[in-house]
């Protein structure tokens, strides 16, 4: 990248690190960014890119590296001195606060007011009033609103993080549209987002972090998104896990749960899957594509809006996770803060499923309840020495215990969420395994991961998620990590949102 | 794990697995002061009559303790245990007995189901929600008043019998409290009601995820909570033997105490009420040693709170292996 030495560069990282114990999150991150430049931040789950954007903006000190902003080392130590010096960061999560109107949150950040109104008009949101409650604005205002704040101030590097997720496609093209007018007026901007195709129509180039380096600054040209993906996965891309001869799918009878256009809200439009008995169903998605809602709709915890789920020909519907457990549909929670009593015994947690329903209010019988807990511990091969609390125990362990629990109660269809976040490589095998056990003991699995490059060791067929909707079902022995980034980056082609 | 000297290491990390060890040392401890103080005042009645003003402040601990497992509290309890003793009593006269001792327990059950129903559907704050109707009860128990004052109240001799009297040197009220205690300790243990109570307190989340639904349990645990609070009601006015509209309502405060005390933490799924009992004993003990201080009645408050709050710190601190 040697085209053009001036201007100078206005913000320019290099050799950025950051620990967290022992953990390692960034070791080598690096990004420039010239004057009129808008470039893109991007790569996998874990690759570091929020510890970066959060060292970038003075959220995180940085262990070593340099920060130079006009030529300048900096050292911010709060997000308030990386205002001060012209970087001005949009996040993901609306930072308004809710119980006061707009003025008084104008009035907070010290936002002057005309240009502020200028620049919410100019976004495509019309007759906002000052004294409008943040509470009771939708969401999509909310993003419009910090954006207008953002560009109020006159930053000179604007850092946009998944700035359209939540937006309508004609606020999106306007986004688009004054970013890139903004950037054509020698404002830089960092433009973090899921999106190819955004990132195709407003970005110069794209920096590519993989294992908290910087592995690549690519030009953004047509046909650039294969190498992009290929960056992002790395020398993962040469390991082959080995299939399993998992077509154990049955051959009895039709699918096992079927689900018909499920909707939830906005964030999962149409959904249709077929789960068979014998079967583990990946699903592959990047975040917040509408997998959390479809597990939560069919565990029960929250209510579809639309479309149906038949579990053998009757269709069902829950009001609650109990019902969702007497048609045998089973919930571990992606976060497992989520799943577990922490101060108690693994025991007491695998157990609670036994005792919920008021029937079973009464004495316990110790023996048989210790009977199938035990058993559920020696199948999943739970480390036994920290029985007393939970919150004791590895990461692990403490995800077998949220999965033992079902298998104390009798597996009928699991529905899996991330089950190997975090955790170390071991206990990740002896999920598969388990799940491969189950699925050919005639369970079905419904099994979401943020991590492709296990779909083929512990899944039959993958289901594709963008946008809410299903792009793709794949084979697991054709989906390699490459096919699914581009079916999850939504670069099939068909199904595309227009 | 650093090699610290062993010994005092191992002591605490017994005393963590153990809560209730230390309790009954501080127990033990402050009878001793007390033995110090007054040579000769432990003795065999001494003892008694402690345990007779322990048992219904453990009583009403219970209603705390077990709802202080789902990290909730009852408030009303005292209002209600004050109810079914007065209704009981002015009801003895003209319903008889029996009769009158159902119909006293009936406002407590319906204060409990009340707090059940606002813990469990209205999604009140039970702080909130057992304040409320404390205070209405209070407000009821006055109106209630005005239409039986011509009647006036008798405490039966059977529960003055239970409240005060004595069977070779122990005091009748064992007969009720050990069977309760056992069930109780019993029940948070071993029943499917007492773990999710525990599962409740620990994570509202997880027990929905493993199909619990919460406003069961609470609706049931408030309305146990209301009929124990009776229960304790009648025990209590058969002590004193003097119904009046605040009766119990000095143990309200106690009964929060004892249950902290004994170890139950207040944000849910810790603790028992084993501690509980033992909390109970510690602070009618403290009473009577500050009471034998003669001091002014504002110092000896000053001095109780004082004493409470450097026990529960300590206690904390000391039972705490979480890291």
């Amino acid at each position: 990248m040697t085209d053009n030495q001036n201007p100078p560069p206005l913000l320019e990282a290099s050799g950025v690190s950051k620990r967290f114990g022992a953990v390692v999150a960034l070791h080598d991150a690096a990004l420039r960014l010239r004057p009129g430049e808008i470039v893109a931040l991007m790569g996998a789950n874990g690759a570091g890119k929020s510890t970066f954007v959060k060292i970038l903006t003075g959220a995180l000190r940085r262990d070593n590296g340099h920060i130079r902003i006009r030529g300048a080392d900096t050292n911010f130590s709060s997000p308030a001195q990386a205002r001060k010096s012209g970087l001005i960061p949009v996040y993901q999560e609306p930072s308004l606060i809710p119980d006061l109107d707009v003025a008084d949150n104008l009035r907070l950040g010290q936002t002057p007011v005309e240009p502020f109104l200028h620049w919410v008009s100019e976004l495509g949101i019309a007759n906002l009033r000052l004294d409008d409650t943040i509470n009771r604005l939708p969401l999509a205002t909310l993003r419009i609103l910090d954006l207008a704040r953002a560009l109020a101030s006159e930053p000179e590097v604007l850092l946009l993080d998944e700035m359209t997720a939540a937006l309508p496609t004609d606020l999106v093209e306007r986004v688009l549209g004054t970013v890139r007018a903004q950037a054509d007026k020698g404002q830089a901007v960092i433009y973090i987002s899921h999106r190819f195709a955004e990132i195709a129509q407003i970005c110069d180039s794209a920096t590519v972090l993989r294992d908290g380096a910087t592995v690549g600054d690519l030009p953004i040209v047509p046909g650039v998104e294969e190498q992009v993906v290929e960056l992002m996965l790395g020398a993962a891309l040469e390991t082959n896990p080995t299939r399993k001869a998992g077509a154990a799918r049955a051959a009895s009878g039709g699918p096992h749960v079927q689900v018909r256009n499920l909707a939830v809200g906005t964030k999962l439009r149409d959904v249709s899957l077929d789960l068979h008995r014998g079967e583990v169903l990946g699903v592959v998605a990047l975040e917040g594509q509408g997998q959390d809602e479809l597990f939560e709709a069919l565990a029960g915890m929250i209510r579809p809006t639309g479309g149906k789920i038949v579990i053998d020909d009757a269709a069902v519907s829950f009001a609650h996770p109990a019902d969702a457990i007497a048609w045998g549909l089973t919930f571990v929670p992606g976060n497992r803060a989520d799943g577990l009593l922490m101060q108690r015994s693994v025991h007491e947690n695998i157990a609670l499923p036994l005792l919920a329903r008021p029937g079973k209010w009464g004495a316990i019988g110790m023996a048989s309840e210790a009977s199938r807990v035990n058993d559920a511990i020696a199948r999943l091969q739970i480390d036994t020495r920290a029985m007393g609390e939970v919150q004791r125990l590895s990461g692990g362990n403490q995800q077998k215990v949220t999965i033992g629990r079902w298998i104390a109660a009798g597996v009928d269809t699991l529905l899996l969420f991330d089950p190997t976040r975090g955790i170390d490589v071991r206990t990740k095998r002896q999920i598969y395994l388990l799940v491969r056990e189950l699925a050919a003991q005639g369970a079905s699995v419904l099994y979401y991961t943020s991590e492709l490059a296990e779909v083929p060791a512990a899944c039959d067929r993958v289901v594709v998620i963008f946008n809410g909707k299903v792009v793709d079902v794949i084979e697991a022995a054709e989906a390699d990590e490459q096919t699914l980034m581009r079916a999850a980056y939504g670069l099939t082609g068909e199904a595309l949102p227009a | 794990m650093t090699d610290q000297p062993a010994p005092l290491k191992r002591v605490l990390r017994f005393m963590g697995d153990n809560p209730i060890i230390p309790l009954i040392i501080l127990l033990i401890m402050l009878i001793g002061v007390l033995e110090y103080m007054r040579p000769g005042i432990v003795n065999e009645r001494w003892m008694g009559n402690t345990i007779k003003f322990a048992i219904p402040l453990a009583m009403l601990a219970a209603c705390q303790t077990l709802t202080m497992l789902t990290g909730g509290i009852d408030l009303s309890a005292a209002v209600a245990a004050t109810i079914s003793a007065f209704v009981m009593a002015t009801q003895v006269p003209i319903m008889g007995v029996p009769l009158a001792i159902c119909i006293g327990l009936i406002p407590a059950i319906l204060i409990g189901l009340v707090n059940g129903f606002g813990v469990a559907f209205c999604r009140v704050h039970p702080l909130i929600m057992t304040l409320g109707t404390g205070l209405i009860g209070t407000g009821c128990l006055q109106v209630y008043q005005r239409f039986v004052i011509a009647t006036g109240s008798v405490v039966p001799d059977g529960l003055a019998w239970l409240g005060t009297g004595r069977t070779w040197g122990l005091p009748n009220s064992l007969l009720l409290f050990v069977p309760f205690a056992v069930v109780v300790i019993w029940a948070q243990r071993r029943t499917g009601f007492g773990r999710l109570l525990y599962a409740l307190g620990s994570n509202q989340t997880a027990s929905r995820i493993s199909g619990v639904r919460s406003w069961q349990v609470l609706l049931a645990l408030y309305a146990l909570s209301g009929l124990i609070a009776g229960v304790t009601g009648l025990l209590y006015v058969g002590l004193i033997k003097a119904p009046s509209l605040s009766l119990v309502n000095p143990l309200l405060l106690p009964s929060v105490a004892a249950a902290v005390i004994g170890g139950t933490s207040i944000f849910g799924g810790r603790g028992g009420y084993a501690g509980t009992i033992v909390g109970a004993l510690i602070l009618t003990v403290l009473g009577t040693l500050l009471t034998l201080m003669q001091m002014p009645e504002g110092a000896r408050r000053i001095l109780f709170g004082l004493i409470i709050l450097a026990v529960t710190t300590i206690y904390i601190r000391l039972t705490d292996q979480s890291r």
